[in-house]
């Protein structure tokens, strides 16, 4: 009888726990000042306050989005496709150059997941110290710790819930609702949604989310290329590896590689793979293992760098880093940058050259044209003006294109700032234009400031 | 209540969706194990053993079980969702849910928020109404959806459709008449006199009479001519053209007009008559919101000074 043929194998499995080692080293520290970075602009941001209300405030109801000086309005939603496609290009040139640098050292998921882990290393101990507590039964000390640690987790969940909800509602009076316990109910459940979703994410899904969730993850490879920044494993010079103390490979041994095997770029790695099987698309690029690697090396008395950025190319031809450097400017990176060139330069240009006053120009449906003393003839519009500027302006409203076409209402009306006011204007022409649809325009202009002027044109219509 | 109009299609549809629920089990169940090859360590192969472009493997690495997890917890979604709401053929769902309720209930909702509102307004007169700016500015949003598709957005009317802010009025511009108006709607009325008139010559010289009642240029023998026959009009537009606000008759005497004041289009209003209705809004908008809404109308045709005087 021989062996079966086959065997039956599950399609899903349970997660394993990965306890990344805590690592120190030139990446480290640049994880940590991004973190700092971004994470004081996130929860700094929404408390300045500039022109006597918060700088930064998505004012959902009443649909203004306000940056420090600049108001954006509904109409201006185009910016935001504009914003969208600048950050999509800066990571497709970022990814291009230097791989996944984004998900390693400033991705949200990676931020949090660094502060979590700060936490949960502080509370439980380091990597070795974990992994026991989590294999021993529970006791009073586990209960405690693993209390606490949940406990400090939720609390910078919340503040980071809080803050989240503080872009969109004033921070100053959310501060207040929090105090007396009296937050509104979407306030209560966006501050409580958000901070649960850190927490989950941060907490206990951490590399799930780059390997399962992710669809930057999965789409990076088109952007890779054999001149791409990754972090590798000098093969050629790690293999075969030695593990220190071995009798059969004694050190000295030329044929024994630098690897000593210790498995501390195992250990420290986020996602729980091994750099040395080569590139994977689990990795997230956080250099993690270059950190470890090297202070092994330092001590081991090899030069540093057995794990670190360099290119497949570089790899295989032995390229020294001024070859690499010259690689960068091949099309890929050109044509990224110069499309990313290319939509800020419009972006900065369009947003410079915003004239803060919007006019629409609805024509009455119900009505044609009426005749009115001497024969003229007066169609009615809507105008919609919105004023985008912080100031309360005068506006003088003027018509052309027909032959006596002037407005019948007040010609200069007064609109509040950041306000916008709807008015029915009435415009006549003089009798004898021929009968039809004509095309007329407003223009629409700030008294006091003759640059702050728009036209739309509308249809006139005589009838027959 | 159903859509079908045959009992097997509400069958069909129950069937096909529970089968299709019970189908992603099924799949999901059946896909969880996989028979894979022992290979040569004796262990079982991870790959399916399918390569592309020449060393691109697919691998048999097992997904997460919270995602497995995921996909199991909508088959109970689907099922509850099933259980409560409508989704089985005509099933009504334990809940009892219907959009048209749904409806309903907003509505109430929202006459309960302002309802009180409504209700201070409805308390006070038309004139101290018409006097208050915050009452103005709901009666011209309303304004804005209900009426100015035919009185036009500056209540300046149009061709048949009465102008609003001249403080002329077809039907009487007291205010509790303007209310009645919008309750109740108007039908305006008046007779094709064309075949009581006689020729075309006796319309054409009747016409030009009414033109000279409000002084607009007309040929004055037609005006001799004409004086006589209109005693056929007097009966509603009054011997002196004044016209009748009870009749809804409009006066011809002023240098308003409805449909027009050249001699072909009065003339044509005169052979054919005119027909014309304003609907009534009192069942749709209820009286509270008719109330504001006639306040802002007076107001139109009563400038500021003249509305506080009246409020008090």
């Amino acid at each position: 009888m021989s062996a079966p043929q086959e065997a039956v194998i599950k399609m899903y499995a349970a997660r394993e726990e990965i306890y990344p080692r805590e690592t120190a080293g030139r990446y480290a520290s640049l994880r940590w000042a991004c973190v700092c970075l971004t994470q004081l602009l996130f929860y700094g941001l929404p408390w300045i306050s500039y022109n006597g209300r918060q700088a930064v405030l998505f004012d959902l109801g009443a649909r203004k989005f306000h940056l420090f000086g600049l108001v954006l309005w509904p109409q201006d939603f185009i910016y935001l496709a504009g914003l969208l496609i600048v950050c999509a290009y800066a990571l497709f040139l970022v990814t291009t150059v230097a791989g996944r640098v984004w998900c390693g050292f400033a991705c949200p998921q990676t931020v949090y997941t660094e502060l979590f882990l700060w936490i949960e290393r502080r509370i439980e101990g380091p990597r070795s110290a974990r992994i026991r507590l989590d294999r021993q039964p529970w006791t009073l000390d586990k209960v405690g710790r693993k209390s606490a640690k949940h406990a400090a987790w939720l609390a910078l969940a919340l503040w980071t819930g809080f803050t989240f909800v503080g872009y969109f509602t004033p921070v100053e009076s959310l501060m207040a609702g929090v105090r007396h316990l009296d937050l509104g109910p979407w306030e209560t459940f966006w501050v409580l949604f958000y901070g649960l979703a850190t927490y989950g994410n941060a907490g206990w899904l951490r590399e799930q989310v780059c390997k399962y969730m992710c669809p930057y993850a999965r789409f990076q490879s088109a952007m890779f290329d054999r001149d791409t920044l990754i972090v590798t494993y000098d093969r050629a010079r790690g293999e075969p590896r030695r593990p220190l103390g071995r009798a059969a490979a004694p050190a000295g041994d030329p044929a024994a590689g630098d690897c000593i095997d210790c498995s501390l770029c195992v250990q420290v790695c986020p996602t729980g793979i091994d750099i040395r099987r080569g590139l994977q698309y689990e990795c997230i690029g956080c250099a993690a293992c270059v950190d470890g690697c090297n202070g092994v090396m330092e001590k081991i008395g090899k030069p540093a760098g057995l794990i670190r950025y360099a290119t497949e190319n570089a790899l295989a031809g032995g390229w020294d880093a001024a070859t690499v450097r010259r690689r960068l400017l091949r099309a890929r990176v050109l044509g990224y940058a110069a499309v990313l060139a290319l939509m800020s330069g419009a972006m900065a240009v369009s947003l410079a050259l915003r004239v803060p006053l919007k006019v629409d120009v609805i024509r009455d449906r119900g009505s044609m044209g009426r005749e009115v003393e001497g024969g003229r003839i007066e169609n009615v519009y809507r105008l919609q003006l919105m004023n985008t500027s912080e100031e309360a302006r005068l506006l003088r409203i003027a018509v052309s294109g027909l032959p006596g076409a002037s407005i019948a209402d007040a010609e200069v009306v007064e609109i509040g700032g950041a306000a916008s006011r709807a008015m029915p204007v009435r415009v006549r022409a003089d009798a004898g234009n021929a009968p039809g649809a004509r095309r007329i325009a407003f223009t629409v202009s700030a008294l006091d400031d003759p640059s702050v002027s728009v036209r739309e044109e509308a249809a006139f219509i005589v009838p027959h | 209540m159903s859509d079908f109009t045959n009992g097997f299609w509400n069958w069909y549809i129950a069937l096909v969706t529970l089968l299709s629920v019970a189908g992603c089990a099924i799949l999901l169940w059946s896909q969880s194990t996989h028979k894979a090859r022992i290979g040569a360590d004796g262990q079982p192969e991870t790959t399916t053993g399918h390569v592309w472009d020449e060393d691109l493997t697919e691998l048999n690495t097992p997904m997460p079980r919270w995602w497995m997890v995921l996909f199991y917890l909508t088959i109970v979604f689907a099922v509850a969702y099933l259980v409560l709401y409508p989704g089985l053929g005509s099933y009504a769902g334990k809940l009892g849910w219907q959009s048209g309720r749904q409806y309903k209930a907003e509505l109430k909702q929202a006459d309960a928020d302002y309802g009180p509102l409504f209700a201070r307004y409805a308390g006070q007169s038309i004139e101290a109404v018409a006097a208050d700016p915050q009452a103005r500015a709901i009666g011209e949003r309303m304004f804005m959806n209900y009426c100015a598709q035919c009185h036009g957005s500056d209540a300046r009317g149009n061709k048949g459709f009465p102008n609003l802010t001249d403080g002329d009025w077809l039907h009487g511009g007291e205010p509790a008449t303007i209310k009645a108006t919008i309750m109740a709607g108007r039908v305006g009325r008046m007779p094709p006199m064309g075949a009581v008139l006689g020729s075309d010559k006796d319309i054409e010289s009747v016409a030009h009479y009414v033109m000279n009642l409000s002084g607009a240029p007309a040929d004055p023998i037609r005006v001799v001519f004409g004086k006589p026959k209109f005693a056929a009009c007097a009966a509603c537009h009054g011997a002196e053209g004044k016209g009748n606000p009870l009749l809804g008759a409009p006066n011809l005497s002023d240098k308003v007009w409805l449909y027009g004041g050249s001699a072909e289009t009065v003339m044509e209003t005169i052979r054919k008559g005119r027909v014309n209705t304003m609907p009534a809004f009192g069942e749709f908008l209820g009286e509270p919101k008719v109330h504001v809404l006639a306040a802002y109308v007076w107001s139109l045709s009563h400038p500021a000074q003249d509305r506080a005087v009246a409020a008090k």
